[in-house]
């Protein structure tokens, strides 16, 4: 065997000062010589009793999977019958592989003969004889191919041993492709460990029987103790077909209701479309239309994405009640809606403040005097006007709290977006304060840069869109520079007004920007493939890892494949929920340019944009 | 009355005698004679001053040593006195702790594996202070070659070993270099050997993958 102990060669080669100040460098080379086949043999058929090995041999990789034991005493005739049971029912080639020796000692004389002559019962190529002591740790392995007659060449074999439990439920995750890739269909294509997976994921049917069947062959494999069950699960999918059925039908007629045409009209849909609210609550609509469908999940990404979804809203109903007996208890919505109006004074009162500040000398800049007073008394009357309204409103405040608190039931989220439509409606002064700041600004600038364009004697030519020289009558530039002029110097004045209603506006959608992203971080996390990655790693493969078991020279070498489960930032990231799509579509450079110019920015892109 | 402003009255006072708020400050090494603290009943109309034996915080005595002038003189105090709150260090030890196990868990590398089978692949394990151990598995169907690449980083030339994977789409194409031994950086002389033990191995599955 041509394992050598190249982790003390390489040491000596290398200078002993170039490792003394690295840390420790370890390697390993495994050679064995000329052809190699790789035996996949599962670990808890270790200790099985002598009998058949059964299961798929691959040529490509030159490597043959072991998938059960068929143990002595069996008729050759029933135990071709049930490979071809297995072959039809799997659509995967299993085949006895050769045999499997465990005793005391040595074998004997006669058993090895036995052997020998089911080798022509069976016949495969190449044929492996597989053969521990009991009690002893290390395995012999033969694989014999006949080429000819009488001839017969060994090959030399390495043993992989595998948890067939671990394999059969894991499910491999490839490595990102690039996307001017294309992913093959076909598993077996892309891999020889991924032939192993899929190997094995297939043939449930072979794992059907166990120990106590009374069938007439005798199997060992992860299931011969006896099926895994669990009556909870066995009930919850009897039950689960009518109550899936009532439910879809009943979220269908919501769906139908809400979908109905007194919703079309024109008031109706645009708040619709702009109250979160309504879009967290249709969000939410469809995730429960996914859970109840009586529609079977086809592949197992469908089958995770279904259950994400069942845990992102049972964390959010439970959320929700949470929040809902905090609310209620301590009479806390009264405090909350004693100290609201209040709070909504103060704000009133501060930006009162804010304006006497501009219409005097704010950070000494000199305003022009007129243009001052106007806006700012302009500004101070719709305050006034707020004011009034915030104080009409209050006395049924409480009973408005009362309500929205109740709709935490529904889920944390639809409350977090609820406060997220308060927080807006309560700021809408700031809002209209920066639209007509940012009007204003905007017809300024679009004015100033006409003006300046017949200042320098040129024109925008809309047609071909490009500026253009145009010769101006003088009463023209005469007009058109007094007016640059007026423009330029209202400058200052209005770009102040505007500065400060826009930050205060950014302020207002920064706030409801951290309420947007929580609520979309519980609308998207994927809590039950987290929950699998944690508590039951192996489900979700990233990969596969060798190690190497105790060897002896003369014998065949012995490695333990284990499974490397995905990180966390993979898991997050390749099964996270579609979110509500309240991303800001703007770049940075983008919406400073248009704050500069003066156009309106909507943080969010508006769906009623890309309806149809 | 002593017009010390170190305002911080601590809400646990570390003595509390009859219930009264107690101002502390800290006597100068440049007085020897003086143990330990100075012990002052701020709310008594003559201050009291009782020397206890109690040392076990040192001795510093801000407002004789003159950085206790003026506005910075106040943030310095406040500073000082703020340090002495043991909820504060707490939580500075608290978070360094957690910081070094982190660092432990996350970044620091003891050993690096390599491991290359020959019919099967290469794998790489990083194993981290903490016992963590990550490893990656490239299967042999992949591996296109390994070599030794360098790289000119500042003012000098390093040289790093790297496996080469193949191009699916283009039979002569790489379509990516995972560097090995990241964490240890060995040096050109070691690279060497493990660069022919590596050639050895990858020549001889290259043999026996072309005849079958």
């Amino acid at each position: 065997m041509g394992v050598c102990p190249v982790v003390g060669s390489v040491l000596s080669h290398c200078p002993p000062s170039s490792f003394s100040r690295h840390k420790e460098l370890l390697l390993f080379f495994l050679k064995p010589p000329s052809m190699v086949l790789k035996a996949f043999f599962p670990t808890c058929c270790a200790s099985a009793d002598s009998g058949l090995l059964v299961g798929r041999w691959v040529p490509e990789q030159s490597c043959a999977v072991v998938l059960a034991v068929v143990h002595f005493p069996f008729i050759p005739i029933q135990v071709k019958q049930l490979l071809a049971q297995v072959q039809q029912a799997s659509q995967v080639g299993v085949a006895v592989l050769g045999t499997w020796c465990c005793c005391r000692q040595e074998p004997e004389e006669s058993l090895g003969r036995f052997l020998e002559g089911l080798a022509a019962v069976f016949p495969h190529e190449p044929w492996l004889r597989l053969c521990r002591e009991r009690g002893g740790t290390f395995w012999s392995c033969e694989a014999t191919r006949r080429q000819g007659p009488g001839a017969s060449s060994e090959d030399q074999v390495t043993l992989i041993f595998y948890d067939q439990r671990q394999v059969l439920l894991s499910q491999l995750h490839p490595p990102a492709v690039l996307p001017d890739r294309q992913v093959g269909a076909d598993p077996t294509g892309t891999g020889g460990l991924a032939a192993v997976f899929h190997t094995v994921a297939c043939s449930e049917a072979l794992f059907r029987s166990d120990r106590f069947d009374e069938g007439p062959v005798r199997l060992s494999h992860w299931q011969s103790e006896g099926v895994e069950a669990s009556i909870l699960a066995e009930l919850a999918k009897r039950a689960s077909g009518p109550v899936c059925l009532l439910l879809a039908s009943l979220l269908s007629l919501v769906s139908a209701v809400g979908a109905c045409r007194v919703f079309q009209l024109r008031p109706l849909s645009f708040l619709g479309s702009k109250l979160s609210t309504c879009e967290q609550l249709r969000h939410r609509l469809e995730h429960l239309r996914l859970i109840f469908s009586t529609k079977k999940a086809e592949n197992p990404a469908q089958l995770m994405r279904k259950a994400n979804t069942v845990a992102s809203v049972l964390l959010d109903v439970a959320l929700g009640l949470l929040l809902l007996s905090w609310l209620h208890g301590r009479s806390r919505i009264g405090h909350l809606a004693d100290t609201l109006i209040p709070v909504a004074d103060h704000v009133a009162e501060e930006l009162q403040h804010l304006l006497q500040w501009l219409m005097g000398a704010p950070a000494g800049l000199k305003m022009n005097r007129a243009l001052d007073q106007v806006l700012g008394r302009f500004f101070l009357y719709h305050i006034h006007l707020w004011i009034s309204y915030i104080h009409l409103m209050s006395p049924f405040v409480e009973h408005i709290l009362w309500h929205v608190g109740l709709s935490a039931c529904l889920g944390l989220t639809v409350a977090l977006s609820l406060l997220a439509d308060i927080v807006a409606l309560l700021t809408f002064h700031i809002y209209c304060f920066y639209v007509y700041g940012a009007r204003l600004y905007r017809l300024k600038i679009h004015g100033l840069s006409s003006l300046w364009r017949l200042f320098r004697g040129k024109k925008w030519n809309a047609l071909r869109r490009r500026v253009d020289s145009c010769s101006y009558d003088l009463d023209q530039l005469f007009i058109g520079t007094l007016l640059f002029t007026i423009l330029l110097f209202l400058l200052p004045t209005t770009a102040l007004y505007y500065l400060v209603f826009t930050l205060l506006r950014l302020l207002v959608v920064a706030v409801q920007g951290l309420i947007h992203l929580l609520v979309d971080l519980i609308n998207s996390l994927p809590l039950y493939s987290l929950g699998l990655r944690l508590c039951r790693p192996y489900r979700l493969a990233a990969g596969v890892k060798f190690r190497v078991l105790e060897h002896e020279a003369g014998r065949p070498l012995r490695l333990l494949m284990q499974i490397n489960p995905l990180p966390y930032s993979r898991v997050v990231h390749t099964y996270r929920l579609p979110s509500c799509g309240g991303h800001p579509q703007h770049s940075w450079g983008s919406l400073c340019r248009r704050l500069f110019s003066g156009e309106l920015i909507y943080p969010w892109g508006q769906r009623s944009d890309r309806q149809d | 009355m002593m017009d010390i402003l170190l305002m911080e009255v601590f809400p646990r006072p570390i003595h509390v005698l009859s219930g009264s708020v107690s101002l502390y400050t800290f006597i100068a090494p440049q007085n020897p004679n003086k143990s330990n603290f100075l012990f002052l009943h701020a709310c008594s109309p003559h201050p009291t001053t009782e020397e206890r034996p109690f040392s076990s915080l040192p001795e510093v005595d801000l407002y004789s040593t003159g950085i206790c002038r003026g506005p910075l003189g106040n943030l310095t105090a406040c500073i000082w006195l703020s340090l002495q709150n043991s909820m504060i260090l707490s939580a500075a030890i608290f978070i360094t702790l957690v910081g070094l196990l982190g660092y432990l868990h996350f970044v620091k590398i003891d050993q690096e594996t390599l491991l290359i089978i020959d019919s099967l692949g290469i794998q790489m394990t990083s194993s981290y202070a903490s016992g963590k151990e990550s490893t990656t598995f490239i299967e042999m169907g992949k591996v296109k070659d390994i070599v030794i690449n360098e790289a000119i980083y500042m003012q000098k030339v390093i040289y790093y070993l790297c496996i080469l994977l193949k191009d699916p789409v283009e039979p002569h194409g790489i379509s990516q270099v995972v560097p090995v031994f990241q964490s240890a950086k060995p040096r050109l002389d070691c690279l060497i050997e493990v660069y022919r033990s590596c050639q050895e191995i990858l020549a001889q599955q290259k043999a026996t993958s072309t005849n079958p």
